[in-house]
C-alpha cells in the first residue's frame, strides 16, 4: 500500500442533514482503512460541544446568546423543511425503522475509529468557545496552515 | 484461537464496514471472523478492504439468496 489513504473533511455546516453527511463519510473511510481528520469550524462546531441541547456556553454575552441559539448535536436543524425542529426527529424515526444508522451511531462509530477531531480556533475566538467546551476526543485547536500540513497527500471535502 | 460470528445483513452503509472493521480489531492472530453479507456494496468491498488491512479471506460461500458467507482469518 503504497499510496496513503487519508480523507479530510472541513465541516462548516450545522444542518442535521450535512453533519450526517460528515460523519457518514469518516466512519466509513475510517472503517475501510483511512486516516481520517474533521475540522470543526463556525456551525460546524455545534457537533462537538459538550452540551448536546441549548445551553449559555462561552465568554461574552453576545457569544453566550449566539451559542443558546445554536444549540448542540441534539438540536441540530434540517437544512430544509426543518418545520421548527420536528423534522430532525422524524428523520431519526424514519432511519431506525430503515435500519440505517442515525447521527448519534455515526457520531459514536466515528469516534471507536479514531477520527481525529480537530477545532477551529478563529471560529472558537468568535463563538467564544474554549477547549474545555467540546468533548475530549477534540485533539485539538487548529488553523489554517496546521489543517493544510495536516489533510496534505489526501483528499479534502468542504461539507 | 476462536472463531467468531457477525451478521451485518440488516446493516446500511457505513455501519457494514464499520461494524466489521470494529470486530476485526478485537481478533488475535489466527482468530477466524465468519461474517453474513448481502450482494452487491457489502460482498464486494468487506472483504477487499479486509485484503487490504492484512487479513485472510479464507473462502467466500453462497448461503441462500443473496446472503453471503465470507470467512476472515488475521
Amino acid at each position: 500500500m503504497a499510496e496513503q489513504k487519508k480523507l479530510s473533511i472541513i465541516s462548516m455546516s450545522g444542518d442535521f442533514d450535512k453533519v450526517i453527511a460528515v460523519f457518514t463519510l469518516a466512519s466509513g473511510a475510517a472503517a475501510v482503512g483511512y486516516e481520517v481528520n474533521i475540522f470543526f469550524t463556525f456551525w460546524g462546531l455545534n457537533s462537538i460541544k459538550k452540551e448536546t441541547e441549548r445551553k449559555f456556553i462561552g465568554s461574552g454575552f453576545m457569544a453566550r446568546f449566539f451559542n443558546f441559539l445554536l444549540g448542540g448535536r441534539k438540536n441540530l436543524p434540517l437544512s430544509r423543511l426543518n418545520f421548527g425542529g420536528l423534522s430532525p426527529i422524524l428523520m431519526t424515526g424514519m432511519m431506525k425503522g430503515k435500519n440505517v444508522a442515525t447521527l448519534e451511531e455515526l457520531f459514536d462509530a466515528s469516534k471507536a475509529l479514531k477520527v481525529n477531531f480537530y477545532a477551529c480556533e478563529m471560529a472558537m475566538h468568535v463563538l467564544g468557545l474554549s477547549k474545555d467546551d467540546f468533548i475530549p476526543e477534540v485533539k485539538d485547536v487548529l488553523g489554517v496552515a496546521s489543517f493544510l500540513e495536516l489533510s496534505k497527500g489526501g483528499q479534502t471535502l468542504f461539507i | 484461537m476462536s472463531t467468531f460470528n457477525l451478521d451485518i445483513t440488516k446493516e446500511r452503509c457505513p455501519m457494514t464496514f464499520v461494524k466489521t472493521k470494529l470486530h476485526l480489531e478485537q481478533l488475535e492472530p489466527g482468530d477466524i471472523l465468519e461474517i453474513q453479507l448481502l450482494e452487491g456494496e457489502p460482498l464486494q468491498n468487506v472483504p477487499k478492504t479486509a485484503a487490504e488491512q492484512g487479513f485472510h479471506i479464507l473462502e467466500t460461500v453462497l448461503l441462500k439468496d443473496n446472503i453471503y458467507k465470507v470467512v476472515i482469518q488475521k
